[in-house]
């Protein structure tokens, strides 16, 4: 019965994370961003993905952790919505994994912050726990800064 | 009547071309069927196609072909629904009837007619076959697999396996009777449908095409090979051709949204008891598919509302005198490359008082607020979400939901809404939306180091202001920055200020040019930082707590400070020679850093010591320079003002720079930017770098030009129009022998400069080569008698005022341009003559008001040969006068 899923992961902050593999369009270096005035920090700047004006979120301001240090430059998974897509910056990249159903459990009651709208699940590898992401969650977020 | 009849005419022709398709489908689903291909969709589809036909013909009152196609239909559905097996005769038959069906719309479609064919045969034929293989219908349950087995077990649904050859032949039929379709251009042939994402893609690809043009002509332009100009130029000039063909396959005349309207005001008339005449004019009018969908809805609400809210019933208007059937008017009409919608009806208008009333009910401002409100502001209150002055609540619209989400889908779309009122008399609103979404021309401009784009329809001017007259020119309200443009108080928005979201209470009060100084001092602020920093750095170098590479010491590129400077520094005030000398200096800095670590790694304490002095000492004289340049970039700082318009109101947008008029391609933002106003979409410039397009009207908003000083756009109006017929505009200038002279600026086509070399000779006149004409040259001071004797102007380069007339230019030779006045001015008239026209004071000076055309009769005759001058003096003249 237990059914195995394809997720691409990556590093936040030293946390493992991933998406499903199908809802990513594809993982890029670091581009040249275009800074959008008048935004909250989550929204890093706007990226031009072939002629795609692409959204760049910052997984580390959205996921309320600290920020990269100084001349760390992250990485894009630019990952498909309704809207377009959407790229979400992150530290690291990691391989595309392919892990079985049957060591997912979901959140632990104990998350709390934005941790706990944001991460569907856990899954239990041997040597660490993948964090899975919400993607439609995470990147609906609403950017203007209130003045 | 004649709408009616358009309108059928239309649909007609949708039906046609419609069924022509379907038809088609229907032979070649048939087809399949009968070669065993078929699948369990078959008998749907062929089923749907025919209901299509059968209803729409159904509705544009085509009996004969509705009843035709009902008998096949009943048939189709039995099928459909396993009561019915295929066999070869029933596909012959429905060959036959597709055929039908073709002759009949081919009929009307050539004489307007369904034509008198009989088909009762065939009609007979297919009731048989329904009658004779529907009343078994053993295995109904298991029908839908069913339509396999003419090929899997052809022995048990084929009563009579008749020889193949007769589907075959009959295969043959409808290609013979499509080949006269194929040979007229009929509507069905002339018109292919093609899927709207298929266009917007075409539009998209378009779209980058424009940029990579745009990219190519930018190269171009420095490179020297003709060959690629004017490959380049060709490029060019097919690119914008095929852009406008592309984006035309996109527009749709707005008749086609407004074709349901007819209907529509006739039921809701019928429901509330009114006599309501549609009248529509510009039908014709074109706009781009993705506004006609976003104006769809909020039309048809205005046009409800306007029925419902606006027209009265018929004894209501006969009792205010009015005609008892009310007439409701769509208007649309393109106007500066804005489309404009107008929706007026002639019913009760809008009561002022009752909104106001009704605002102060429902909290959505007080008293007070109110009072102060003017008309136009109280109108607009019923845009607000929750507002509706409808006594009750109508099955038509008073709910309350609707014009806030007229207003909201048309601003979305870059469109406003304005309405119109007079109590009793009626309301219009006006929607002005632009042409197309996709590509509009921009003025590109930078502000803190980013480049915007601005849309170039809310573009009014641009004004230019040099260092010393910024400082003069711009004065304060209450710590509002304002700049005179010509006596009328413009408003200024600081860009940079505005989108580093800084309220103006803390930009404001210190005045603008601080706010300036205060910007270009962060710069500095930071580079001093970056330098300071490299200096402690260092000192940890030579205490050996650090290390660094020689490489690294020696570059005076790699260090921040370095960076700073070629990034910022020079980019933006190259011009300063303080900044060159920064430059040098900070180069002799790292040279001496060079020598320190050269020594500390050859471990020379000593000498490292020394070097180290000497690079102290030299940062010294870079700390100097940073401080130098940024007193003379303070001092020295232009003001760009872009006027622009929105809502009606205008103000000053400030920037860093102006860059060029650019065609953009304009793209969403994703829905994470939706919320912010200031931002109309982005665009990927020639260098793939994305910029962000301003949307004017929000920027306004979100800067508060619009909300408080609408009332004094309204007031300015009013009072300019009474003033205005009395006040000119004036060019003032000095015709050399140091006298002042002025004309009517309306007069004037340019201002030009010329270099004295340029000046050729034709005959005894002296001429310029301009804009591929030659242009006479006349000296001024020449012709007009003045108190001191005039001597040719010498002045290099010339100053030089167009006059133009008739397609005729000449150029005007003055020796100094001094101001553009606006004033009253009162003239008198005894100096006129020998081409002054009078005198006049202005700016509290006798100035001469110069007779233009008695001076070009004079010494340029050929100017009005072959055609009268305008009169003895020009109607600007006699304005004055």
């Amino acid at each position: 019965m237990s059914e195995s899923k394809q997720f691409c992961t990556f590093f936040v902050n030293g946390l493992f994370f991933g998406v499903e593999v199908l809802k990513v369009q594809e993982v890029i270096r670091f581009q040249d961003m275009t800074r959008v005035p008048l935004t909250s920090p989550t929204i890093q700047g706007l990226i031009n993905l072939r002629g795609q004006i692409v959204t760049a979120i910052d997984l580390r301001h959205r996921l309320e952790l600290p920020p990269r240090a100084n001349g760390e430059l992250p990485m894009n998974v630019v990952v498909r919505s309704d809207d377009g897509a959407v790229s979400l910056l992150v530290d690291e990249i990691g391989d595309v994994v392919e892990i079985n159903d049957d060591v997912f459990e979901s959140a632990p009651e104990t998350l709390h912050g934005v941790a706990r709208d944001l991460i569907l699940g856990v899954y239990k590898l041997k040597d660490r726990l993948l964090l899975i992401l919400d993607t439609e969650r995470t990147i609906n977020v609403s950017a203007a800064l209130t003045i | 009547m004649a709408n009616n009849d358009a309108l059928q005419q239309q649909l007609i022709k949708d039906l046609l071309v419609e069924s022509a398709e379907g038809l088609d489908r229907f032979d070649r689903e048939i087809l399949a069927i009968e070669k065993g291909e078929g699948t369990t969709e078959t008998p749907n589809i062929v089923f749907r196609v025919i209901h299509t036909i059968k209803g729409t013909s159904g509705c544009l009152g085509l009996n004969k072909i509705e009843s035709v196609a009902h008998v096949g239909e009943n048939l189709l559905s039995a099928w459909r629904d396993g009561k019915v097996e295929v066999s070869p005769e029933m596909t012959t038959a429905l060959f036959a009837y597709s055929d039908a069906l073709r002759e009949m719309l081919r009929c009307l479609e050539t004489t307007g007619a369904e034509g008198s064919a009989d088909y009762s045969d065939l009609l007979q034929q297919l009731q048989d076959l329904l009658d004779t293989t529907a009343t078994p219908a053993p295995e109904a349950p298991a029908a839908p697999a069913g339509f396999g087995l003419f090929e899997d077990e052809p022995g048990t649904n084929v009563p009579a396996p008749q020889p193949d050859a007769e589907p075959v032949a009959k295969t043959v039929a409808p290609a013979e009777s499509d080949s006269p379709a194929s040979k007229a251009p009929s509507a069905a042939a002339s018109a292919i449908r093609v899927d709207v994402g298929q266009l917007d893609k075409l539009m998209n690809l378009v779209g980058e095409l424009v940029l990579a043009r745009n990219q190519i002509v930018q190269y171009s332009g420095q490179a020297k090979d003709s060959a690629l100009i004017a490959a380049s130029q060709r490029l060019n000039i097919i690119t914008t051709e095929l852009q406008e063909s592309v984006m035309k396959t996109r527009m749709q005349p707005i008749g086609n949204i407004w074709s349901k309207f007819p209907r529509v005001v006739r039921d809701v008339a019928h429901e509330l008891g009114k006599d309501v005449q549609l009248v529509m004019e510009g039908q014709e009018t074109e706009l781009d598919r993705t506004i006609i969908e976003a104006i769809k809805d909020p039309l048809t609400h205005i046009v409800r509302n306007s029925i419902d809210h606006g027209i009265e019933k018929p004894e209501a208007r006969a009792a205010a005198g009015k005609k008892s059937q009310g007439n409701l008017v769509l208007r649309a009409f393109h106007e500066g490359g804005q489309v404009n919608i107008e929706i007026s009806d002639d019913g009760r208008g809008i009561d002022i008082g009752r909104i106001k009333q009704k605002a102060i009910e429902k909290g959505i401002a007080n008293h007070d607020q109110i009072s102060r409100m003017s008309d136009r502001e109280a109108f607009n209150l019923i845009f607000l979400p929750g507002f509706s002055t409808a006594e009750k609540v109508t099955n038509v619209s008073g709910r309350g939901v609707g014009m806030d989400v007229v207003k909201t889908n048309i601003e979305r779309i870059g469109g406003s809404v304005d309405i119109l009122s007079e109590n009793g008399k009626g309301t219009t609103l006006k929607i002005k939306i632009p042409l197309t979404l996709a590509i509009i021309p921009a003025l590109i401009v930078t502000s803190g180091g980013e480049r915007f784009a601005i849309p170039q329809v809310s573009l009014l001017e641009l004004v230019r202001l040099e260092a010393e007259q910024a400082r003069k020119g711009i004065e304060t309200v209450y710590g509002a920055p304002v700049y005179r443009l010509r006596g009328q108080l413009l408003p200024l928005v600081f860009l940079n200020q505005t989108l580093a979201g800084t309220s103006r209470e803390r930009a404001g009060g210190s005045g603008f040019m601080q706010q300036q100084a205060h910007d270009t001092g962060d710069l500095f602020l930071k580079a001093r930082e970056a330098h300071r920093n490299w200096l402690r750095k260092l000192r940890q170098v030579l205490e050996g707590t650090q290390t660094m590479t020689l490489e690294e010491a020696g570059s005076h590129t790699l260090c921040a400070l370095g960076k700073w400077i070629y990034a910022d520094g020079l980019k933006k005030f190259g011009a300063v020679p303080e900044m060159q000398a920064l430059e040098k200096v900070h180069q002799h800095f790292h040279d001496a850093v060079k020598e320190v670590v050269a020594q500390k790694i050859s471990e020379n304490p000593v000498k490292a010591e020394a070097a180290f002095k000497r690079a102290t000492n030299i940062s010294r004289d870079v700390f100097n320079c940073l401080t130098n340049a940024e007193k003379r970039i303070v001092e020295n700082q232009n003001i760009n003002i872009i006027v622009l318009q929105a809502d009606g109101r205008q103000f000053g947008l400030v920037v860093d720079g102006i860059n060029d008029t650019e065609e953009i391609v304009v793209k969403p933002l994703g829905k994470q930017l939706k919320a912010i106003t200031c931002f109309a979409g982005a665009t990927i410039m020639g260098d793939g770098k994305v910029a962000l397009i301003l949307d004017v009207l929000g920027l306004a908003q979100h800067a508060k030009v619009i909300s408080e000083v609408r009332d004094h756009a309204l007031l300015d109006k009013e009072e300019s129009a009474t003033r205005i017929d009395n006040r000119q505009t004036l060019l003032l200038f000095d015709a050399g022998a140091g006298s002042r002279m002025a004309l009517p600026l309306s007069l004037v086509a340019r201002l030009e400069e010329f270099p004295r070399a340029k000046v050729e000779n034709s005959g005894t006149q002296e001429v310029v080569q301009y804009r591929g004409q030659i242009l006479p040259l006349i000296q001024v001071s020449k012709y007009v008698t003045t108190t001191r004797p005039s001597e040719p102007i010498c002045s290099d380069p010339m100053q030089v005022v167009v006059y133009s007339e008739q397609g005729r230019s000449v150029g005007l030779v003055v020796s100094k341009i001094n101001d553009i006045v606006q004033e009253t001015v009162t003239v008198k008239r005894e100096a006129a003559g020998n081409g002054i026209l009078g005198s006049a004071v202005i700016q509290n000076k006798v100035t001469d008001l110069v007779d233009i055309p008695a001076i070009i009769r004079v010494a340029a005759p050929a100017f009005y040969e072959n055609h009268s001058p305008a009169a003895d003096s020009t109607p600007e003249m006699q304005a004055i006068l």
